[in-house]
């Protein structure tokens, strides 16, 4: 988030950039290879090659239905409850190919948070809502899992707002808090990935900027990558932007360099609103 | 750029003036808009009026001629031959043992199926096959279902029995219940769905623990429209559990019920059986009542 304020305040040239260690250092978390997804005979992604580095924020920009969210939804197999829809290639998370049929789905969930567009609180108190995924994946006592929801509901900066209510229906939560108690929900599966599908998009500007903190807290553990229609958020947010456009991975690099100096015409293009 | 562009449009004079709106039209048409919309809402109002009033009508009568018929004997005895002073207590009793048990086998079925539909048989020819006979058991006449039962249950067991009614009314349960989860399942989000499973929940636990609790109100009052529909049926347990003028709780053996004994007795010359068809009849009314009340509260306090 600071770099990329400062670099709109004064925008660092190329070679800064190309020495910043942190970002050439750091290992790929997952690593995409010749990636392909299919809407039944419709080829939505066409051979993406995408690194997502280890405790990086990832964004992904570029117009609606240019396959940002199918790539995040893949990470995920979010597509597999849905017949007629396939992924090929690879996808590889620590030698584990993602895509790959025979991967245990229920595991990868646990290793990989999903945040959605609109907040959805499941249908119980607050509690609940975070112990649900818990319970899924470890056995715990309840003051282990005491501990945890305050854990995860403090990381998500919501524990003061809501500890004297956890008992309470999430429903009665404002927009932002909801989406907020989604992503505690997320953390307290302590993922090592969480995807975010456009999180801010159905929230006000002040729980928007406070999500965007909270992500830019968040990427001290987990990895992130985050789907956005809002390219000052991807500015703010992510360490590294790619570039979609019609199920192509057009361009990828820091997030200074793609919004100051992009390589690509069409990425210059479309961040200065040429084309949407 | 501008000045070519207004250049090229067939008549410049437009744009520079602009259409002109004449208020005289303006004043009519919104007048003739005011009287559609009079017309429209009296329609309503008038559509709305006989609804209720004949409801009213229905209610009334009830109440003046039940109200009449109820009295302690009511509750405390059972049907006596005319003129003897008799009450309806094996009536009661065997339609609440028959509506509970009835209800009680036909909702778990319908619940599993109408989630079956839901859940896993989305686009598939055999769910789809069973939704459309979901839906013509539905609209099935319920004297056809006594017949089933009839000919499967009573006829080669060799006799009429409260379990064979029992049964006949899980029948029409049934099909209520599934159209109605599978229609509230189907209101669900599907991100909330979504994200259940996008936390490593197996199918299963995403449906008992997310989307049932999200559709709880709408699968209770189907299964509440059920209860409502079984409990004044005549037809299904005129051919299974017969009715029976004698105290008897065995499900083995015939079982009285208040819709049987209401066609019995409203038919009858007798002054005494009419006043308790019409005790009966208010009774089962006020019973349908009560539950919709209950469930109502309790549905709010909960949520």
């Amino acid at each position: 988030m600071n770099e990329a304020t400062t670099s709109q305040a004064e925008p660092i040239t190329g070679p800064t950039l190309e020495t910043r260690p942190e970002i050439a250092a750091t290992q790929a978390k997952i690593a995409i290879r010749n990636l392909d997804f299919f809407y039944g005979d419709n080829r939505a992604l066409k051979s993406i090659n995408l690194d997502f580095p280890e405790r990086q924020v990832t964004g992904m920009i570029g117009p609606s239905g240019c396959g940002k969210s199918t790539l995040l939804r893949c990470l995920n197999r979010m597509y597999d409850l849905y017949p007629g829809q396939r992924a090929t290639g690879e996808a590889m998370m620590e030698g584990i190919n993602i895509v790959d049929p025979k991967v245990d789905l229920n595991a990868l969930r646990s290793r990989i948070g999903m945040v959605f567009q609109k907040p959805t609180p499941f249908p119980m108190s607050i509690y609940d809502n975070i112990a649900f995924g818990v319970k899924l994946h470890e056995k715990l006592t309840k003051a282990q899992m005491d501990e945890r929801v305050e854990w995860s509901l403090s990381r998500a900066a919501l524990w003061d707002e809501v500890k004297d209510r956890l008992a309470s229906p999430a429903s009665g939560l404002s927009g932002g808090q909801q989406q907020r108690l989604c992503i505690a929900r997320s953390i307290a599966v302590r993922p090592e990935v969480i995807l975010f599908d456009e999180p801010t998009s159905a929230l006000d500007p002040i729980s928007t900027l406070k999500v965007e903190e909270l992500i830019d807290e968040l990427k001290q553990d987990f990895t992130i990558a985050i789907v956005t229609h809002n390219m000052q958020q991807a500015a703010r947010c992510a360490d590294r932007v790619a570039f979609f456009y019609l199920g192509e991975m057009v361009e990828v690099g820091t997030a200074a360099q793609m919004f100051t100096a992009p390589r690509e015409l069409r990425t210059q293009q479309y961040i200065t609103g040429r084309f949407s | 750029m501008s000045t070519t562009a207004s250049a090229g449009l067939p008549s410049p004079n437009l744009r520079s003036s602009g259409p002109k709106r004449d208020p005289a039209v303006a004043l009519a048409l919104g007048r003739s808009r005011k009287r559609r919309d009079i017309i429209a809402r009296w329609l309503c109002v008038g559509a709305t009026t006989i609804g209720i009033a004949l409801l009213a009508s229905i209610l009334a009568t009830l109440l003046v001629r039940g109200l009449g018929g109820i009295s302690l004997d009511v509750f405390t005895k059972v049907t006596l031959p005319p003129g003897s002073d008799g009450g309806l207590l094996n009536a009661i009793v065997g339609s609440l043992i028959q509506t509970a048990i009835g209800t009680a086998i036909g909702t778990p079925i319908g619940l599993m199926v109408g989630t079956y539909l839901s859940e896993y048989a989305r686009g598939s020819h055999l769910g789809n096959a069973v939704r459309f006979v979901s839906d013509v058991l539905l609209s099935a006449p319920s004297i056809l279902i006594g017949l089933f039962v009839y000919t499967v249950l009573v006829a080669p067991f060799g006799g009429f029995s409260g379990i064979a009614g029992c049964i006949a009314l899980a029948v029409i349960v049934i099909p209520i219940v599934v159209r109605t989860t599978e229609d509230m399942l189907q209101l669900i989000p599907v991100a909330l769905r979504e994200a259940a499973v996008a936390l490593g929940a197996p199918k299963w636990r995403s449906i008992v623990f997310v989307c049932y609790p999200a559709a709880r109100e709408g699968i209770l009052t189907g299964v509440l429209l059920a209860v409502a529909r079984v409990a004044g049926e005549t037809a299904p347990l005129l051919f299974t559990s017969l009715g029976n003028l004698n105290w008897s709780l065995s499900l083995a053996q015939p079982m009285a019920s208040l819709p049987v004994t209401i066609y019995q007795y409203a038919g009858s010359a007798f002054d005494d059986w009419v006043r308790l068809a019409w005790a009966g009849a208010l009774l089962i009314t006020l019973g349908v009542l009560a539950i919709n009340i209950i469930a109502r509260v309790v549905l709010r306090q909960r949520s």
